[in-house]
C-alpha cells in the first residue's frame, strides 16, 4: 500500500509540494523579517530626525525625585541617590508584590465562590452567582476606581481619626499602618525552630502514609503536623526570651510614624484584582468540578470515603486537569491587569518607570521596550510553572 | 496574500507618519486643520464649556494660530493631553503645536528635541493646604502626605526642595489634574501641588474654596509657554511671533474692538503688525494681515487674559509679574520691524 511520492520527470520542480511549502515559509520569515528592520530602521531614522538619542545610559542618572512614600519603601530607594534603574526595580518589585499576593487572594476567593455556586443551598448559590456576574461583567478600571474612591477613600477616616486595633495598627484613608518587627539577639535559634518544626511535619507525614500503606493505620496527621507547627516555636519563644522587639507606628505631625505601611492604593488595586480575577476563576472552578462525573462520587461512597476525603481525593485532583490551564491565563490577566495601578497611583512599574522616568528622561523607546519585556518575562514564568504544575496533575494514562 | 495586503498597508500606514516631519505650515495648511495639544481640563487655561466648546488662556492661543494661518480662529482641532502623554504626542507628530501650560526647561528644550516660542504665563510652583491644618509656610510640611500630578516638573521639584529643606513627604502620584483633586478633597493627602495658576484653578473648583489656603512660598521658576518640534524654524517663527504680536498688541493699545481702524493708524509699528505697511507676514510665509486677522479673533494678550483668567473671573489670578515690562511686569516682546 506504499505510495509513491518521488515526483516524475515531467513535474517541474516548483510544482513539487515540499519544495514549495518551503520556499512559502522561507518568503514568509523574510517578509517578516523585512517588516522587522523595516520598523526598526524607520524609528531610528524618525528618531535621529527629531534630534532624539537612543541609549540606556540614562538609567545610571539619579532620579530625583520621590517615587514612594518612606512607609512603603521596600527596596530602600533614596531620593538623594537613587538612579533611573532603583526606579525600575522598585516598580519591578511593587509590581511582582502585587500580582502574587493578588494570585493567591485570588485563587482563593475563586475556590470558595466556584464550590459555592455548586451549593444545594439556593441562597448560597445566588449570593455566588451574583457576585460573578456582576463582577465579571463591570470593566476592571471602574472596578478599581470603585474600590479605591467609593470605599477606601469614602469609608476608611481621615489619618488624624485613625480606627486603631489595640493601638497598634491603624487604619486610615492613606494606608494602614502596622508595626514592623526589630530582631534581637537570639532571634535566629527562633528561626531555626520553626524550621525544623517543618522539616518534622514532613517526615511526620512521610512516616504516617508509610504506616498506613503497610498497616492500613491512620494516624491524625493534621493534628499532629499544628501541635508542632505551634508548639515547638512557642516554647523556644519564651526559652529565648521573645527575642523581637515591635517598631509601632506613632502619629506624629501630619503622619504616623515608625513601622511599616501598606497605602490605600495598594489596598484598592489588591481588592479590586482580587475579586475581578476571583469571579473568572470560580467559573474555572465550578466548570472543573462538573466536568468529573458523579459516578465518580458514587463509587467513592460505596468503598467507604466520607464526603470531605471524597472531595479531597477524589474529585479535586480530577477537576484540576480541567481548572489549571485556564486559570493560568487568569494569573497572566492578572497580572497584567496590574498595570492600571496608574489609575489610584500605586507605584507599580508602570507608573513610576514608564510613568515618570519616561517624562522625566524622553526616552520612551526604550522603557516602553523595557516594561514590554518584564511583562512577557513574568508572564512566561508564569506560564511555564503553571504548564509544570498541569503536567504533574493531568491523567497519567497507562 | 492577506497578509501581504496587511504588510503594504503598515509600510504605507509608517510612510505617511515619516513624511508629516517636513514642512509643518504646508501640512498644517493641506489639512486645513491645526492639531493643538492642550490639557485633560484645567479652569481657566483650557476646558470644554458646557457646549463642549474649548475654551481658555492656552487654547486662544491655539486660535491665534489658526487665524495667523488661516484668517480663521475656528480651525482648530484640540487634542487633551495628559502631563505624561503631551511629549509624545508632539514628537510623533500628533499635534503640530502644544499649548499646555508646560515649563521650558533646559532638557525639554535641548534633549527631548523642542523648541520653546516663549513665554505666555511666567508661574512658579506653590502648596495648598486646607486652613484646618494651621500650616502657615510651606517649611511646616515635614512629614507630610503630598499629591503631585504625574509627568510634570513640579515631581522634581518637590523633591529638590524637601531634600534642601531635610524634610521628608510621602508622594500620591496621580494621572490627571482631576484625580489628583478627588484624592485632596477626600483627604488623601494633606497637600496638593502644581503650578500657582494652577492651584488656582483647581481652588474655585474645590467645593468650599474658602477652606483651602496656598502657602506663600513659590519653590520654583515655572516660565509656561507654547512650543513645537525642533528643526522646522518656519513653523517656529510662526507661532513665537504669533505670542509676539499678542503681546506688541497690548503694548500698542491695539484691541479686538478697535483693530480695523488701527488698521488705518499712523504708528508705523501698528501698520506693519496688522499688515498694513511692509512685508512681515509674507516672510513668514503667511498672508500680509495676518497680525490683523489674529487681534480680530482672539484680541491682545490682556484682552485674553482678562477673559480666561484675570481678576474679574473666578480663578482671579492678577497680572503680577505677567504685566507688560511698561507696567512693572516682564512681559516683553522684541519690536515688530
Amino acid at each position: 500500500m506504499a505510495v509513491e511520492v518521488e515526483s516524475s520527470p515531467r513535474t517541474h520542480w516548483w510544482n513539487d509540494e515540499r519544495i514549495r511549502a518551503i520556499l512559502v515559509q522561507v518568503l514568509v520569515v523574510g517578509l517578516f523579517a523585512g517588516f522587522i528592520w523595516f520598523i526598526v530602521d524607520n524609528t531610528a531614522i524618525n528618531m535621529e530626525k527629531r534630534g532624539l538619542k537612543a541609549g540606556f545610559g540614562f538609567m545610571d542618572d539619579i532620579a530625583g525625585f520621590q517615587p514612594t512614600s518612606p512607609g512603603f519603601n521596600i527596596t530602600n530607594f533614596d531620593v538623594n541617590i537613587s538612579t533611573h534603574s532603583e526606579v525600575f526595580f522598585l516598580g519591578l518589585v511593587n509590581t511582582l508584590m502585587i500580582a502574587a499576593v493578588g494570585i493567591v487572594l485570588a485563587t482563593i476567593v475563586g475556590f470558595v465562590f466556584g464550590v459555592m455556586r455548586l451549593s444545594d443551598n439556593i441562597l448560597i448559590k445566588f449570593v455566588a452567582a451574583v457576585y460573578v456576574e456582576g463582577t465579571r461583567n463591570i470593566p476592571l478600571l471602574l472596578q478599581i476606581l470603585a474600590w479605591y474612591l467609593g470605599v477606601i477613600l469614602a469609608v476608611f477616616p481621615a489619618v488624624r481619626k485613625s480606627w486603631d486595633w489595640g493601638e497598634v495598627i491603624f487604619f486610615n484613608n492613606r494606608y494602614i499602618a502596622f508595626p514592623s518587627p526589630i530582631p534581637q539577639s537570639g532571634f535566629w535559634i527562633f528561626m531555626a525552630s520553626v524550621a525544623i518544626a517543618i522539616v518534622a511535619v514532613v517526615f511526620l507525614r512521610r512516616w504516617a502514609h508509610q504506616r498506613q500503606d503497610a498497616t492500613g493505620q491512620q494516624f491524625p496527621v493534621f493534628w499532629a503536623s499544628v501541635a508542632i507547627l505551634i508548639g515547638l516555636p512557642t516554647v523556644v519563644w519564651f526559652i529565648t526570651g521573645q527575642p523581637l522587639a515591635w517598631d509601632v507606628p506613632e502619629l506624629k505631625g501630619f503622619n504616623y510614624r515608625g513601622g511599616g505601611q501598606l497605602p490605600a492604593s495598594f489596598l484598592g488595586m489588591l481588592f479590586a484584582l482580587t475579586f475581578y480575577t476571583g469571579a473568572f476563576i470560580a467559573e474555572n472552578v465550578r466548570a472543573g468540578i462538573q466536568s468529573v462525573s458523579h459516578g465518580q462520587t458514587e463509587a467513592a461512597y460505596a468503598v467507604g470515603l466520607r464526603p470531605g476525603t471524597t472531595t479531597r481525593l477524589i474529585i479535586i485532583p480530577q477537576a484540576l486537569r480541567v481548572i489549571v490551564p485556564p486559570v493560568t491565563s487568569q494569573y497572566l490577566n492578572l497580572t497584567k491587569n496590574s498595570s492600571l495601578a496608574i489609575a489610584i497611583g500605586y507605584p507599580d512599574l508602570v507608573n513610576i518607570f514608564t510613568g515618570i522616568s519616561l517624562n522625566q528622561t524622553g526616552n520612551a523607546v526604550e522603557i516602553i521596550l523595557m516594561t514590554m519585556l518584564v511583562y512577557l518575562t513574568i508572564s512566561l514564568l508564569i506560564s511555564a510553572y503553571m504548564n509544570w504544575y498541569n503536567k504533574r496533575v493531568a491523567l497519567v494514562e497507562r | 496574500m492577506k497578509y501581504l495586503k496587511h504588510l503594504t498597508a503598515a509600510a504605507a500606514v509608517a510612510l505617511l507618519s515619516t513624511a508629516a516631519g517636513a514642512a509643518t505650515l504646508d501640512d498644517v495648511k493641506s489639512k486645513g486643520v491645526l492639531d493643538c495639544g492642550v490639557t485633560t481640563g484645567l479652569a481657566g487655561f483650557a476646558a470644554p464649556d458646557d457646549s463642549g466648546k474649548w475654551q481658555g488662556f492656552d487654547v486662544d492661543f491655539c486660535r491665534a494660530v489658526s487665524a495667523a494661518v488661516f484668517g480663521n480662529p475656528d480651525k482648530v482641532k484640540y487634542t487633551p493631553t495628559t502631563g505624561k502623554t503631551r511629549f509624545t504626542a508632539l514628537q510623533s507628530g500628533e499635534v503640530d503645536l502644544l499649548a499646555r501650560n508646560t515649563t521650558w526647561t533646559f532638557s525639554r528644550d535641548v534633549d527631548l528635541g523642542f523648541e520653546f516660542v516663549g513665554v505666555n504665563y511666567y508661574d512658579g510652583q506653590g502648596f495648598m493646604v486646607r486652613k484646618d491644618l494651621g500650616v502657615k509656610s510651606a517649611t511646616e510640611l515635614d512629614g507630610a502626605t503630598v499629591c503631585i500630578q504625574t509627568g510634570t516638573t513640579t515631581e522634581l521639584n518637590l523633591a529638590d526642595y524637601f531634600r534642601a529643606n531635610n524634610m521628608s513627604f510621602s508622594p500620591v502620584v496621580i494621572e490627571t489634574n482631576a484625580e489628583a483633586r478627588a484624592n485632596y478633597e477626600k483627604g488623601a493627602c494633606d497637600v496638593y501641588t502644581t503650578d500657582r495658576s494652577g492651584l488656582a484653578a483647581t481652588r474655585v473648583v474645590l467645593p468650599d474654596p474658602g477652606a483651602h489656603v496656598v502657602l506663600p512660598e513659590i519653590i520654583s521658576k515655572e516660565p509656561l509657554g507654547p512650543l513645537v518640534r525642533h528643526g522646522d524654524n518656519q513653523w517656529g517663527d510662526i507661532a513665537r511671533w504669533t505670542l509676539n504680536a499678542l503681546v506688541t498688541a497690548e503694548e500698542l493699545g491695539v484691541t479686538q474692538a478697535n483693530v480695523d481702524s488701527m488698521k488705518s493708524s499712523k504708528n508705523p509699528e501698528v501698520r506693519r503688525l496688522l499688515g498694513s505697511e511692509g512685508s512681515l507676514g509674507e516672510m513668514l510665509g503667511l498672508s500680509k494681515d495676518w497680525g490683523y486677522h489674529v487681534i480680530k479673533s482672539v484680541g491682545n494678550y490682556s484682552e485674553i487674559y482678562e477673559r480666561h483668567i484675570g481678576a474679574n473671573t473666578p480663578l482671579g489670578l492678577a497680572r503680577g509679574v505677567n504685566a507688560l515690562w511698561t507696567s512693572g511686569g516682564i512681559l516683553y516682546s522684541p519690536p515688530f520691524r
